[in-house]
């Protein structure tokens, strides 16, 4: 009797899911401590009602961007503290000396970081900047569906807090950031762990096939009057590239996840050893997906380079077709290469020459960028801002990454460095200069229209000089250690084989890249401290070429006061050159705030838990809810309100007076 | 949108509209999409029977052409209540509808008594990697099935209710468009894991 | 934008279209479902006539039922379907010839029983 209930209301949750070991235990506390503190802040200066009218129920792209950026930018701190740790038991887990983690905690350590570093970190930034810029780019004041916007984030959020979860309630997988079975199937992982993995993934990648489908519609239906696709700014086509990718490569992962949950959960044999189960199909899915996520992640951020290449040559972008061309190649290609991430696992010889022919075929377009980038930097007059080292650094790695991927790519030498350290730093290098310094260029470069003043720049270089030296000590040690014959995920070695030097070189890598993290988190407090005689009073603090420098700094709720209306390709430059300025006022329609999207995240949360911990009370609760309140929301008829053109010059010109007044600390 | 204004609202309706149903056109690639990797692992998964049944023993094929059979009228008669609403004749929208909920409904209700039958003779989705793929991928066919007639009951009583106002044409336009994708899906259901599935291979 | 009518008033719907769509779906289904139970031909032939009655049955359901191609232009739901069908059609064969040729070179029941066997002595 007792038992029957327990299995209804608890599942598998009991006293012992709460943490044993020290470490996680510390890690617990602290999450819970800090969210109490938060708590008990919001409460003390009365700020639930401003928190919950202003930011969660906004349907507003600009703050949805900012909830984003901030969730990221938590989760580096998280997926960075996993990487000191891994560092750290590198260093000196060596003969007799058993390091600081135990090989499970090490193990749930490696797979945490990897997780939390492309889902919640690097695809946070993505949407994010999309959410902060796109829009105003495409001349457009808000995204296609503002709705399943905010349904998406709230979706993210539901996510990343299931896998913070794993560290107060339970435990977190041990089987890789990919789970591969059959160690991730039940018989060898029969913990939580696992189901964790798979919820928050599950909840979050719903999260972003919404996004991508959303982010493509209002490419392809929002650009203002007379921006034709051509006349598009390349950021704008690195997302409508990137955006086709999500629509197509995040329903494999659904499924994926869903076939390793049935195997899991109700016995299915999808990847089991036995009973026909084909664990080789998993890798084979998985990859399906995760190499698209790569170019999903990547071609954002080629986007942002191309966009400060550009403004700090104060030229046009070389090669405008050309680069368009290049990411058409790209999107692709990426679907026809996934074979390359598991040559060795026994694939015949014109299986693997195929996918290795078509990985090399990469090199091509994305070669054809660099050199755009390249000759738009020559001749032009370059400012070196802090965006720019950011985006010289940038080169320079991700060629090197580049060269050893194109290595990678001959199967006969893949099968030497397959799960070695050289593929670690392979991938590191092309993730971290492609995709992470991009999106830190992107943040430096359009943060002023989001808080309306500059950040400080010495700081900010600073920051990328720790990021791109501290990069170079920590992952050029583990080319040489992965071709000296070091595997990945390696908890403890012998002695005697001399790898501790190198070990230790990129420890010191990792301090000097946590020093940079601390520049960038100084910098911004600097810039908020300093934030009056940082403003910036024109709209435009770079001397930019697309629309979203045509409007104030901070972009107003609104955007524009009137639509603009485009005949050429970099029309806020051209307005410039020709002395012209949009303007004028017009009846604007925005969406009315709505506390759906939050409820709705609240209950994919509690659908994650009760499925993770078998508690199907809940999770068929958290089903019905999320119906619900879907019926509820399709009943209303009228989210959206008109505001007038009135209203629009009352406010703009309260505006402008606050400018005069901000104008005296110059 | 009751306010006094300079814009030209029934551009605006028509733009939102145009936003929706594109939008919606992507979802249900994306589902295909959903769709064709589940076939792959069905296509891959479907010789492993393990010791157990295989598709030739186990489907009932003039069964099964009897439930698509079913499915495919719904899909027509889904058609004829989009041409009642082109007319925008309510009585005939919310009848066709009703029409189309009785046979996706009878059509729900055969594939899981074949479900239930399947089960019941101990060849359930713990037998084998091709039992676990056919079940995954007919019964997801079966779940988007569901969906869509909860979908179509709810439009049906806005119907009922406010009439044929814009968000109501345009919700029964998307639902229509869900359901002829379920019909395609199904096809394919059809041809690759019943009809290849019985053949002498 | 350039100016945007409801896409689906803009849609001549009638009920020829509706019901030639239906008559053709049934005949190709009913066509198939012959070919396997009443078929003499071999397995082969009847598999690529299969294939292509579904290929028929699809286009059948996208013209008649879901109006592809009567779009304006620019054709992006067009475009979309193309892309869609290129990226399912490279997953599914991809996935198809990368695991025949998996199994063929190393069969999941040989590598079952070395996975058996790893367990079975401790590892």
């Amino acid at each position: 009797m007792i038992g029957s209930f327990a299995i209804a209301w608890l599942g598998r949750l009991s006293w012992h899911a709460f943490p044993q070991a020290a470490v996680t235990r510390g890690a617990a506390v602290g999450i819970v401590l800090g969210a109490l503190v938060v708590l008990t802040l919001l409460t003390y200066f009365h700020k639930w009602r401003w928190l919950w009218h202003e930011w969660l129920t906004t349907q507003d792209p600009k703050r949805i961007g900012v909830m984003y950026v901030i969730v990221a930018v938590a989760m580096l701190l998280r997926g960075g503290s996993d990487a000191v740790m891994m560092r750290l038991q590198q260093a000196v887990s060596v003969g007799s000396n058993n390091g600081p983690f135990s090989p499970d905690t090490f193990q749930q350590v490696f797979s945490a970081h990897g997780t939390i570093m492309i889902f919640f970190v690097a695809m946070g930034l993505m949407f994010g900047i999309i959410n902060l810029v796109l829009p105003q780019q495409l001349g457009s004041r808000d995204v296609a569906f503002p709705f399943m916007n905010a349904l998406s984030f709230w979706l993210f959020t539901s996510g990343m807090i299931l896998i913070n979860l794993s560290l107060v309630v339970g435990e977190f997988s041990a089987a890789g950031w990919l789970a591969y079975p059959p160690l991730s199937e039940l018989k060898f992982s029969p913990g939580v762990g696992v189901d964790y993995w798979i919820w928050s993934l599950q909840i979050a990648g719903v999260g972003s096939l919404m996004s991508g489908i959303n982010f493509l519609v209002t490419i392809v239906k929002n650009r203002c009057q007379g921006m034709t696709m051509m006349k598009m700014p390349m950021f704008a086509w690195s997302v409508f590239g990137s955006m086709i990718l999500v629509a197509f490569a995040f329903p494999i992962l659904t499924v994926t996840l869903t076939l390793l949950f049935l195997d899991r959960a109700l016995g299915m044999h999808f990847f089991t050893a036995g009973a026909g189960g084909n664990a080789m199909m998993y890798v084979n899915l998985i990859w399906a997906w995760g190499h698209p996520e790569v170019y999903i992640l990547v071609l954002p951020s080629f986007g942002i380079y191309s966009e400060i290449v550009a403004t700090f040559s104060r030229k046009r972008l070389f090669g405008y077709t050309s680069m368009v061309w290049a990411i058409g190649a790209i999107v692709f290609l990426s679907f026809t290469v996934w074979l390359h991430h598991f040559f060795t696992m026994g694939a015949g010889a014109d299986v693997n020459a195929v996918f290795g022919i078509a990985t090399m075929l990469i090199a091509i377009p994305t070669g054809v960028k660099i050199f755009n980038w390249l000759f738009t930097m020559y001749r032009g007059r370059i400012r070196f801002t802090s965006p720019m080292v950011w985006f010289m650094g940038f080169v320079f790695l991700f060629i090197t990454g580049g060269v050893t991927g194109v290595l990678m790519a001959v199967p006969a030498i893949d099968f030497q460095v397959h799960n070695s350290l050289f593929l670690v730093a392979h991938f590191h290098t092309m993730i971290i200069s492609g995709v992470v310094f991009g999106f830190f260029a992107g943040l430096t470069y359009w943060l002023p229209k989001v808080l309306g003043f500059r950040l400080h720049e010495g700081l900010g270089k600073i920051a990328a000089w720790c990021w791109i030296i501290g990069f170079m000590l920590a992952f050029f040690p583990l080319y040489i250690l992965g071709l000296m014959g070091a595997t990945r995920r390696l908890d403890h070695y012998d002695a005697s084989l001399g790898w501790q030097p190198l070990f230790i070189v990129a420890g010191i890598g990792a301090a000097v890249i946590v020093a940079g993290i601390v520049c960038q988190l100084l910098q911004l407090a600097v810039s908020i401290w300093q934030r009056n005689e940082r403003r910036d009073l024109t709209g435009d603090p770079w001397n930019g070429r697309t629309l979203e420098w045509s409007v104030p700094s901070p972009t107003p709720f609104y955007v524009f006061t009137k639509l603009p209306v485009v005949t050429e390709r970099d029309q806020f430059w051209a307005d410039k050159q020709a002395g012209k300025k949009q303007g004028g006022y017009e009846d604007i329609i925005l969406p009315k705030n709505s506390g759906v999207p939050i409820i709705i995240g609240g209950l994919s949360f509690l659908v994650g838990f009760g499925a993770i911990w078998h508690i199907w009370l809940l999770a068929i609760v958290g089903l019905l809810g999320i119906i619900t309140a879907l019926i509820v929301r399709s009943m209303n008829d009228e989210p959206e309100y008109v505001l007038t053109a009135k209203e629009v010059e009352r406010l703009e010109n309260a505006r402008r007076r606050k400018l005069k007044e901000y104008a005296v600390y110059e | 949108m009751s306010e006094v204004t300079t814009l030209d609202l029934k551009r605006v309706e028509a733009e939102a509209t145009d936003k929706t149903t594109f939008g919606f056109w992507v979802y249900l690639m994306t589902d295909c999409v959903l769709f064709a990797s589940l076939f792959a692992v069905y296509a891959v998964l479907h010789g492993n029977t393990f010791g157990g049944p295989g598709g030739r023993e186990l489907f009932k094929l003039p069964y099964v052409l009897v439930e698509t059979i079913v499915l495919l009228t719904s899909s027509f008669t889904m058609g004829l209540a989009m041409l009642a609403l082109q007319k925008r004749d309510k009585q005939a929208v919310v009848g066709w509808l009703l029409v189309t909920f009785v046979l996706g409904g009878v059509f729900l209700g055969m594939e899981l008594s074949e479900f239930h039958a399947m089960v019941t003779e101990g060849n359930s989705w713990r037998r084998s990697g091709f039992l676990s793929s056919y079940f995954t991928l007919v019964g997801t066919h079966g779940l988007h099935i569901t969906v869509g007639l909860i979908w179509m009951a709810v439009v049906g009583i806005f119907t009922l209710k406010k009439g044929l106002t814009d968000t109501v044409r345009k919700r029964l336009t998307l639902l229509s468009l869900f359901w002829h994708f379920l019909d395609v899906v199904w096809i394919f259901i059809f041809t690759v894991v019943y009809l290849l599935g019985s053949l002498n291979i | 934008m350039s100016a945007v009518v409801s896409e689906h008033d803009e849609l001549h719907l009638s009920y020829g279209k509706y019901i030639t769509g239906f008559l053709l779906s049934i005949l190709s289904t009913v066509a198939a479902y012959l070919l396997v139970t009443r078929g003499t031909s071999t397995t082969h032939v009847t598999e690529i006539l299969l294939a292509c009655l579904a290929a028929v049955q699809f286009i059948v359901q996208l013209v008649f039922f879901l109006h592809v191609g009567e779009e304006r232009k620019p054709r992006w739901r067009q475009l979309i379907l193309l892309l869609m069908i290129f990226f399912a059609v490279v997953v599914v064969l991809g996935s198809v010839w990368i695991m025949y040729n998996l199994n063929y070179r190393m069969s999941p029941q040989q590598m079952n029983q070395y996975m058996q066997n790893q367990t079975n002595s401790g590892l």
